[in-house]
């Protein structure tokens, strides 16, 4: 990389010399190494460790990570010859009287050559690791490869996206949760990605680029949560949807849970284990769990296993929605908060497929609040 | 029926412009109605700003938001900038060429009216139940589950106002193939006058796609079909293909004129020819071939697969081959010139750092496997906006400075010109650097409102800032033409004095015939080959004889008006029962008048040479 900028830059200065303007190329030689190396840091560091592709979280993350810096390097390299020759002709060109007649050139064989070649080799130092990196991350062969048991051998999850929240489903395991993504660190994880109704974008930035989930065909592809950045963020990444889906577009947002795989085969086997929604433990919630039993469970299901096709699961799977991060993919994980979004979905997320499905009154859903957030498949 | 100048009332001139067929008077019709889009969206862009200025906000609602952002998108490349392009088109490339009108004079009109009642109709949505809200690109399925009218108004709209660019492009390519002036070989056309015939080529094979795909949705939302509906066999994915064949070639459309314009001040404010003039045209048609090689690059992450991700990546990047060579021919334009910096060579100038910055991204974004984080980020809102306001709309406010005086024959003011351009400079970097880095740190494009504690706020606020000042000095260059207006000092052929090409050696405005007698074009830049030998004017290349002209014609209104009637019809047919018969009407309409255009012979009228002589060179009345 290092090597490489800096025969960028001596290409540069040679070409500056033939031209003769070695001396104004040294003056400015210093301040276009600031400028570069300004971008340069820029570009490192920026945002949080739970959000943003500048602080890359994986594998995935890493290698676009990586094409982007190469790529900036050489674009600040283009920009920083432009720059010069640009503030040169600015300041050395002015007219200075008004019946000045400059000489008429037509133009120059090698110089329209030379900024002919150099671009495209600066493009094939670009396109080549391009292709190497987009057939890398495209490869989902290990999905297909099964054991005896015709499970995968990789971890693979199935993600459907909906008006506005996420379903995941783990075929293998054959458990389903929604909106909390829960993922072990450390190796690959493989995904499928579709849409129940209208297109939308699996994007999770910490950990790799967006992949669309469409309505016609299912799309994989993988990402890797390294466990070292996962601490850095406090073990929750954020999702979100990156194709305009409708008015909550902004608030379809997930959260991903990273655990080690030990942690991680321990979460499946606690949701595995329930069969049964888990016991309400107040009187409240007892009489919540009656409410929803009459009014909630047709869309929301309160057991993890997937034994239910899609198309019945019409909203978000609540197994274990007592240890959810968000309420809604948005709101502070809080009783009260449940109570609000029950109450008026719409004010919360306009445009969602809950609003009008129900009629509580307000001892109702501070029931069904207190049942819900006593959901929890792990001790 | 002459058009001579005449002291006109009010009715009678709205009269002459509705009838006209002078591709001057056409020019100022699209530079009026493109202004007016382009206040539109940008009052649009101000509401998207002023929503994200803080997190949480609710100055718009969700819903209202995403149909703003979508009549952003949509007004500004189809009824602003390129009407506004097609305004220079119209009022400059016929005199660059010494012709003494289009080609096609009636069909230049239809093509304006088309699209004036196509953008006039997805206007009206917000006052009839709401506008379309899928986005400027209103990919299918979302598209299709979009309730209201608002997506009807859209593809009916735009399908309208398609139609008039299509015939303006058709009839900018028969005018440069057939009326060039004796001597006007290709290679001695000037490059504003290339990239017209490049971009009228792109438009040629680029909207049919969109028109294709606008009857898919039409007839998928209007009269049950099911081409993009996956549970009866159709396919979204579909639509994007369609919509980016098209979509993609478009953007050249608007920046290849943006290049031309910018190439004219280059050479006359350095007074100097452009640098490697050959190589400037090689390049500009390079890039419109290279432009259908790459839609597909708009869709890296709709899983196409590596091997077509990685062609289309690769084909994205060599674009920047050809414009990397412009960029360093305008740069050894200026170098060893003599630079004048009057305002539209500021804004040339300024272009120059502004659009490399938008085209290294464009390379960044080439780079498929990178592209999974960039795409609909703002880090791509970032990008088109450096390409399309860094390159277009810079292109359209120097355009509007340099050649107001040969349109109008009056001259902007300068010292309020150069407000207008440093605030617009400095409120266009502040606005939109920054949000390459918020697309980066992961906020997604057409987002109504972000959640605090993301790392999102500064950015946000700091864009929101920038925008106010471009609005600050938008409304300073109204003010400009208001004054200039009101003063109205006439100025001469060649008011810039530098001028080089034919339009310069003519009266400002020209008179309604252009040129009295059609000029000999000697060489590249032929009216400063005349003036460096000393010649006041072009030595002309016919003896003073009749001219002939067309007549105007108030047909093309009525196409347009029965095409826009019919589309409430198409779009109200099931819900009332005066749908149908509208429909079928305002067919009717359009099919009667170019039935009349058809049978009755219109020969126009001629100019007699009697009447030329009198007029002596003062011209400018027309």
């Amino acid at each position: 990389m290092k090597e490489f900028i800096h025969y960028i830059f001596l290409t540069l200065q040679e070409f500056f010399t033939k031209e003769g303007f070695l001396k104004a190329m040294k003056r400015l030689a210093n301040w276009r190494l600031l400028f570069m190396f300004a971008v340069m840091s820029l570009l490192t560091g920026c945002g949080e460790n739970y959000l943003s592709a500048l602080k890359p979280a994986g594998e995935v993350a890493q290698i676009q990570y990586d094409l982007m810096k190469l790529s900036t390097a050489i674009m600040v390299g283009v920009i920083a010859v432009v720059t010069v020759i640009f503030i040169i002709v600015v300041f050395r060109f002015r007219r200075k009287s008004d019946d000045e007649m400059p000489k008429q050139v037509e133009g120059s064989h090698t110089l329209e050559i030379l900024w002919t070649v150099i671009p495209i080799l600066l493009l094939l130092v670009l396109a080549v690791p391009t292709v190497a990196a987009t057939f890398k991350l495209a490869d989902v062969s290990p999905m297909d490869k099964k054991d005896k048991n015709g499970k995968s051998e990789a971890l693979v999850i199935n993600v459907r996206s909906n008006l506005y929240w996420w379903e995941f489903e783990y075929p293998d395991e054959k458990i389903v949760t929604s909106q909390d993504l829960v993922v072990p660190t450390d190796e690959k994880v493989y995904f499928t990605l579709k849409a129940s109704d209208v297109k939308h974008s699996f994007w999770i930035p910490a950990a790799g680029g967006k992949m669309d989930t469409n309505t016609d065909n299912i799309n994989k592809f993988w990402l890797k949560f390294d466990s070292k950045s996962a601490e850095e963020a406090e073990n929750v990444f954020y999702g979100k949807c990156a194709e305009l889906c409708g008015p909550s577009h902004a608030l379809m947002d997930f959260k991903v849970k990273t655990l080690p795989r030990a942690e991680f085969d321990r979460w499946v086997k606690d949701m595995q284990n329930v069969k049964k929604p888990a016991k309400p433990e107040t009187a409240t919630a007892q009489q919540g769990q009656e409410v929803f039993n009459k009014s909630c469970i047709g869309c929301h299901a309160v057991t993890p296993a997937n034994t239910t096709p899609e198309k019945a699961r019409v909203g978000p799977n609540l197994s274990n929605f007592g240890e959810r991060e968000r309420v809604a993919g948005i709101l502070e994980h809080n009783k009260d908060n449940v109570k609000k979004w029950i109450k008026d979905p719409e004010s919360y997320k306009p445009g969602n497929k809950m609003t009008g499905k129900y009629n509580l009154t307000d001892d109702e859903i501070d029931a069904v609040s207190e049942y819900l957030m006593g959901l929890k498949v792990q001790e | 029926m002459s058009t001579y100048a005449q002291k006109k009332g009010f009715g009678a001139t709205i009269w002459d412009y509705m009838t006209t067929v002078d591709h001057k008077k056409i020019a100022i019709l699209y530079l009026i109605a493109g202004g007016i889009f382009f206040i539109l969206g940008g009052l649009e862009a101000m509401f998207i700003r002023i929503q994200l200025a803080v997190p949480d906000n609710n100055f718009v609602s969700a819903g209202l938001y995403n149909e703003i952002l979508t009549m952003h998108g949509t007004t500004m490349i189809f009824l602003a900038a390129m009407p506004l392009l097609f305004a220079f088109m119209n009022a400059i490339m016929p005199l660059q060429i010494g012709a003494r009108d289009v080609a096609f004079p009636f069909l230049n009109s239809l093509g304006f009216w088309l699209f004036f009642f196509g953008g006039l109709f997805l206007n009206l949505s917000w006052f009839l139940g709401g506008a379309p809200d899928a986005g400027w690109t209103s990919y299918a399925s979302l598209s299709l589950d979009s309730a209201g009218h608002g997506i009807d108004f859209y593809a009916l709209g735009l399908q309208i106002s398609g139609a008039g660019t299509l015939i303006g492009g058709i009839n900018f390519l028969v005018t440069i193939i057939n009326m060039r002036a004796p001597g006007m070989t290709y290679m001695r056309m000037p490059l504003f006058t290339w990239s017209t015939f490049v971009a009228s080529a792109l438009i040629l094979f680029a909207f049919p796609p969109l028109t294709i795909g606008l009857f898919f949705m039409i007839f998928d939302r209007m009269f049950g079909s099911n081409f993009f509906d996956p549970a009866m066999g159709g396919n979204t994915v579909l639509w994007e293909h369609l919509f980016w064949i098209f979509g993609h070639p478009e953007v050249y459309i608007l920046i290849l004129p943006a290049f031309g314009i910018f190439s004219e001040i280059f050479a006359t404010f350095s007074r100097k020819r452009l640098f490697g003039y050959s190589s400037m045209v090689f390049a500009t048609v390079l890039i419109g071939f290279l432009g259908f090689m790459v839609w597909a690059h708009h869709m890296f992450t709709t899983g196409m697969g590596p091997i077509a991700n990685a062609i289309f990546a690769v084909a994205t990047m060599a674009i920047a081959v050809p414009t990397g060579i412009k960029i360093f021919n305008w740069l050894f334009t200026m170098w060893g010139g003599s630079i004048k910096f009057t305002t539209p060579m500021l804004w040339a100038v300024a272009f120059i750092p502004s659009f490399v910055a938008g085209g290294v991204t464009g390379v960044m974004l080439a780079t498929a496997a990178a592209d999974y984080q960039y795409h609909d980020s703002y880090f791509v809102v970032a990008h088109f906006h450096y390409v399309i306001v860094g390159g277009v709309v810079f292109a359209l406010l120097a355009g509007t400075h340099f050649y107001w005086p040969k349109m109008f024959g009056t001259m902007l003011n300068e010292f309020l010109g150069k407000i207008t351009f440093w605030l617009f400079l400095i409120g266009f970097h502040l606005t939109f650097f920054i949000q390459h880095f918020l697309g980066l740190m992961g906020m997604p494009r057409r987002i109504f409102t972000f959640l605090p504690d993301q790392g999102l706020e500064t950015g946000n606020l700091i864009s929101t800032v920038g925008a106010v000042l471009m609005a600050v000095a938008v409304i300073v260059l109204l003010i400009n033409i208001v004054i200039t207006s009101v003063k109205n000092e006439r100025v001469g052929n060649d008011p810039w004095e530098d001028g080089r090409t034919l339009e310069w050696s003519i009266p400002s405005p020209p008179p309604f015939y252009n040129f009295k007698q059609l000029p000999l074009v000697r060489g590249l830049d032929a009216y400063w080959l005349e003036k460096v030998e000393g010649k006041k004017g072009m030595t002309p290349a016919e003896p003073l004889g009749d001219i002939h002209m067309p007549n105007n014609s108030i047909l093309p209104v009525v196409m347009s008006l029965g095409l826009f009637i019919a589309a409430f019809g198409a779009m109200y047919r099931t819900e009332h029962a005066w749908g149908l018969p509208v429909l079928i009407g305002g067919m009717l309409i359009t099919l009667l008048a170019m039935f009349a255009r058809s049978v009755k012979d219109d020969h126009g009228f001629h100019i007699h040479k009697e009447d030329l002589e009198n007029d002596d060179d003062k011209g400018g009345k027309a």
